[in-house]
C-alpha cells in the first residue's frame, strides 16, 4: 500500500503541509475562504529542531494500537489504511493516549481526527502534493 | 527593529512587497523562507508585516505563498528624472560615498548592451531543398570536442591508424559551465553532476576542487585548474574527463576571485585544501603564466601528469584581442578553447568591471572562428562558448557562427530555482544555490534539481533538432560554421563583417 514517507533531510520546516492538510480537510474549495482568520488544526504536524525538521502524521502502523484501544469501534483498519468513523467516536481519548506518534487529535467538532491519506477528500495526499522539496512522498515501499 | 541609517546614506529600497491582505492567511511561509528577514508575523496586530528595505526580490516568498497573496513590484520612489543622472547612478554614488568600497555585484552584466543573438535570424528550407522531420528521420546532435587530425593515416596494410587525440563525447551540444563548490552549494553541485551524467555531458568543478562525494561523477566532470590552484592534486586531475585551465571569466576579465571566509566551511575547506574560515583568494593572473610559451608549459604539464589521456581546455574571457589570443592557445597545445562573453555570470564581481569590461560573445566567437580558419588551425582545437546562452536558438546561432558546443551557467541555475536577484555575494541565497548555510542549502533537493536540468537540456536538444530539420540539416556537424544559415537584422556593415553574415534580404 502507498503511504506517506518522510525524507527528513529535505524538510525545510515551512509548514505548508499543515496548511494544505487543513485546506484539504475543510471541504471548502478556496484556500483563503477555508483558512483565513482561523487557527488551523491539521492532521500532519511539523516537528522542528535546530538543524532538522520533519512532518509527522499517522504512520498507518502494521499493528495499530489505536485501533486496539478504541472502545467504540470508530477506528478500523482496511487494506492497510486506518480510518475513523467519526459518528461512532465517543470522545474517550484512549486512542490519543495510545498513539506513540501523537497523530490522533480532537477535531473542532469534538470527535477525534486523524490522517486518512486524503481518501475522504477525493485527492492524493494534499500535504505531499504541496511539499516544495519532496520532503514527504506518497509511495509504495 | 529597523537599522539606523544616516540621511546621507539612505537609499530607497529597489522593491516594494505588496501583500493582498484579503488573500493572506498568515501561514508564515514567507517569514520562514526569507533569509533576509523581510517578513514577520505581528501577533498584536494578528497579521504579517514586511520590511521591503531588506528585500532582494528573489521571489522565494512569492513562489511559496499558497494563496498567491504576495507580489514584488519596483519601488516607484523617484529622484528628479534625468537621462544621465539616473536613479541607479545616484544610488551607487550614495552607497560608495558611505562605505568607501568598490561596488560588488553578482550574476551577469544586466546593462543595456546589444544582444547580437537577437539580431540574427535563422534560415529554413522552402521548396528547393526539403526540410527534415526529426521525429521521422535520424538527427545527430552528438559532438566530439578535441583536436582533430589533419589527415587520415594508414598503415602498410591500408588499415586506418588511430591518430586521434583524446576527445570529449557530448550527447548534447551543451555543458554546464564552471561554478565552484563554495560559490554554489553542495546540492547545486550534486544536481549538476547528476544531470550531466544522465544527459551524457559534462559539468565543471570551477576552481573550488572536487568534493570527495563527487569523484563518482568523474567521467562527467571537467576539473578546473585556476590561478589559486585550489584543490588541485593528482587524484583530482585524474578524476576528471578533461582539465580546464581558467585564465579568465567573462564577468570579470583580468581580475581574480575572492571567496569570503564565511563561505569556507569544513567541507569547502577540505575540498579546496585551505584552512577553514580563511578567505580563498585567486590571484588575477596565473603567476607562472606570462606568455603563450608559459601557457604551453602548463598545458603539457597537465597532459604529462595525466598520461596524455585527457583533453586540456583553456578558458579565456572575450576581450578585445581574443582572436589572436585564441590562435596562441591553439598553438599552445590546448585541445579545446572556451570563450566566455561579457554577459557571463559570477558569484561576485566588482560592478564596474562586470558592467564595462569585455566584449559580446557573438562577436568574439565569430572573429575567433574566422581567425583559426584563416590560419588553417581550426581543426586543431574545439571551440566552446559561454556567457549568456539563454535558449536553444542561441545555441543554433552559436554553432552556425562556428562554435562546437556551448556552456550554460546562469540558465542552469535558473533551472535549479535561481530567480536572478543577483545577490549571490550576500551568501543568503533563499533557493539554496549560492550559499553555504546548511538550512538554506537543504532547500535544493538534488533529485528535483537534476531532473529540472535534464528536462531543460532535453527540451533544448529537441528544439535544436527541430530547427536543424527546418534548415534541411540532419547533423550538427553540418551546421557548425555554416554562417549562410544566418542573416543579420538591424546591424551595421561592420557588425555584419565581423559576424561574417549577410543582412536579411541579401
Amino acid at each position: 500500500m502507498k503511504k506517506v514517507w518522510v525524507n527528513e533531510e529535505w524538510c525545510l520546516g515551512c509548514h505548508l503541509c499543515e496548511y494544505n492538510c487543513a485546506y484539504a480537510n475543510s471541504g471548502i474549495d478556496d484556500m483563503v475562504k477555508a483558512l483565513k482568520g482561523k487557527t488551523i488544526n491539521p492532521r500532519i504536524r511539523i516537528e522542528e529542531g535546530d538543524s532538522i525538521n520533519f512532518a509527522v502524521q499517522c504512520r498507518h502502523c502494521d499493528d495499530p494500537i489505536c485501533v486496539k484501544s478504541c472502545i467504540s469501534g470508530a477506528l478500523s483498519k482496511t487494506d492497510g489504511l486506518i480510518t475513523i468513523d467519526q459518528s461512532k467516536c465517543v470522545g474517550c481519548y484512549t486512542c490519543v493516549m495510545a498513539c506513540p506518534y501523537g497523530c490522533i487529535m480532537p477535531s473542532e467538532e469534538g470527535p477525534m481526527q486523524k490522517c486518512e491519506l486524503c481518501t475522504k477528500n477525493g485527492c492524493e495526499p494534499a500535504c505531499v502534493k504541496g511539499c516544495p522539496n519532496n520532503a514527504i512522498v506518497y509511495e509504495e515501499r | 527593529m529597523r537599522e539606523f541609517v544616516s540621511p546621507q546614506n539612505f537609499v530607497p529600497s529597489d522593491f516594494e512587497v505588496v501583500r493582498n491582505s484579503d488573500r493572506c492567511i498568515a501561514c508564515r511561509v514567507c517569514e520562514r523562507q526569507c533569509a533576509n528577514e523581510v517578513h514577520w508575523y505581528d501577533s498584536d496586530l494578528g497579521k504579517m508585516i514586511s520590511d521591503e528595505t531588506k528585500c532582494v526580490n528573489c521571489h522565494r516568498c512569492v513562489s511559496l505563498c499558497p494563496t498567491r497573496a504576495l507580489k514584488i513590484v519596483k519601488n516607484n520612489d523617484t529622484y528628479r528624472p534625468s537621462a544621465n543622472w539616473t536613479g541607479p547612478v545616484i544610488d551607487q554614488l550614495i552607497r560608495q560615498s558611505g562605505t568607501g568600497g568598490a561596488l560588488l555585484s553578482s550574476m551577469g552584466n544586466p546593462e543595456k548592451y546589444p544582444i547580437y543573438w537577437d539580431k540574427m535570424l535563422i534560415n529554413a528550407s522552402q521548396v528547393t531543398n526539403p526540410s527534415i522531420d526529426p521525429l521521422r528521420e535520424p538527427m545527430e546532435t552528438r559532438v566530439f570536442l578535441g583536436k582533430k587530425p589533419d589527415a587520415i593515416e594508414r598503415d602498410e596494410n591500408g588499415k586506418v591508424i588511430n591518430n586521434l587525440d583524446p576527445q570529449l563525447k557530448l550527447d548534447v551540444p551543451v555543458m554546464f559551465s564552471a561554478m565552484s563548490y563554495g560559490a554554489i552549494s553542495y546540492n547545486a553541485h550534486k544536481s549538476l553532476a547528476m544531470a550531466a551524467k544522465e544527459l551524457g555531458t559534462y559539468y565543471n568543478t570551477g576552481e573550488g576542487g572536487l568534493h570527495k562525494d563527487f569523484y563518482q561523477y568523474g567521467p562527467n566532470t571537467i576539473v578546473q585548474v585556476a590561478s589559486g590552484r585550489f584543490g588541485v592534486y593528482k587524484d583530482y586531475l585524474e578524476a576528471g574527463a578533461a582539465i580546464e585551465i581558467k585564465i579568465g571569466q567573462g564577468a570579470k576579465p583580468g581580475i581574480g576571485g575572492h571567496l569570503p571566509g564565511q563561505k569556507v566551511t569544513v567541507d569547502v575547506s577540505q575540498t579546496r585544501m585551505i584552512p577553514m574560515g580563511s578567505d580563498a583568494i585567486s590571484p588575477a593572473p596565473h603567476h607562472d603564466i606570462y606568455s603563450i610559451e608559459d601557457l604551453r608549459q602548463l598545458v603539457f604539464t597537465l597532459k604529462e601528469a595525466t598520461a596524455y589521456k585527457k583533453p586540456v581546455i583553456v578558458k579565456v574571457a572575450a576581450v578585445h584581442n581574443v582572436a589572436a589570443i585564441a590562435s596562441g592557445i591553439a598553438r599552445g597545445g590546448a585541445d579545446i578553447i572556451v570563450i566566455d562573453g561579457f554577459r557571463g555570470g559570477t558569484g561576485a564581481a566588482p560592478t564596474r568591471i562586470r558592467d564595462s569590461v569585455g566584449i559580446p560573445i557573438e562577436l568574439a566567437l565569430a572573429s575567433v572562428d574566422q581567425r583559426l580558419r584563416d590560419e588553417g588551425i581550426r581543426n586543431h582545437i574545439s571551440l566552446v562558448v559561454g556567457g549568456s546562452i539563454r535558449n536553444s536558438a542561441d545555441i543554433v546561432k552559436a554553432i552556425a557562427l562556428g562554435a562546437d558546443a556551448v556552456y550554460i551557467g546562469t540558465a542552469a541555475l535558473i533551472a535549479l530555482g535561481c530567480h536572478q536577484c543577483r545577490n549571490c555575494h550576500g551568501g543568503k541565497c533563499n533557493w539554496g544555490i549560492a550559499t553555504q548555510r546548511a538550512d538554506l542549502v537543504k532547500r535544493l533537493n538534488p533529485e528535483i534539481g537534476a531532473q529540472r536540468l535534464v528536462n531543460l537540456v532535453t527540451a533544448w536538444n529537441n528544439e535544436i533538432k527541430e530547427i536543424m530539420g527546418g534548415m534541411g540539416i540532419n547533423s550538427i556537424e553540418s551546421l557548425r560554421g555554416n554562417r549562410l544559415m544566418l542573416r543579420g537584422i538591424g546591424l551595421t556593415e561592420k557588425e555584419l563583417e565581423i559576424l561574417g553574415i549577410k543582412h536579411a534580404g541579401e
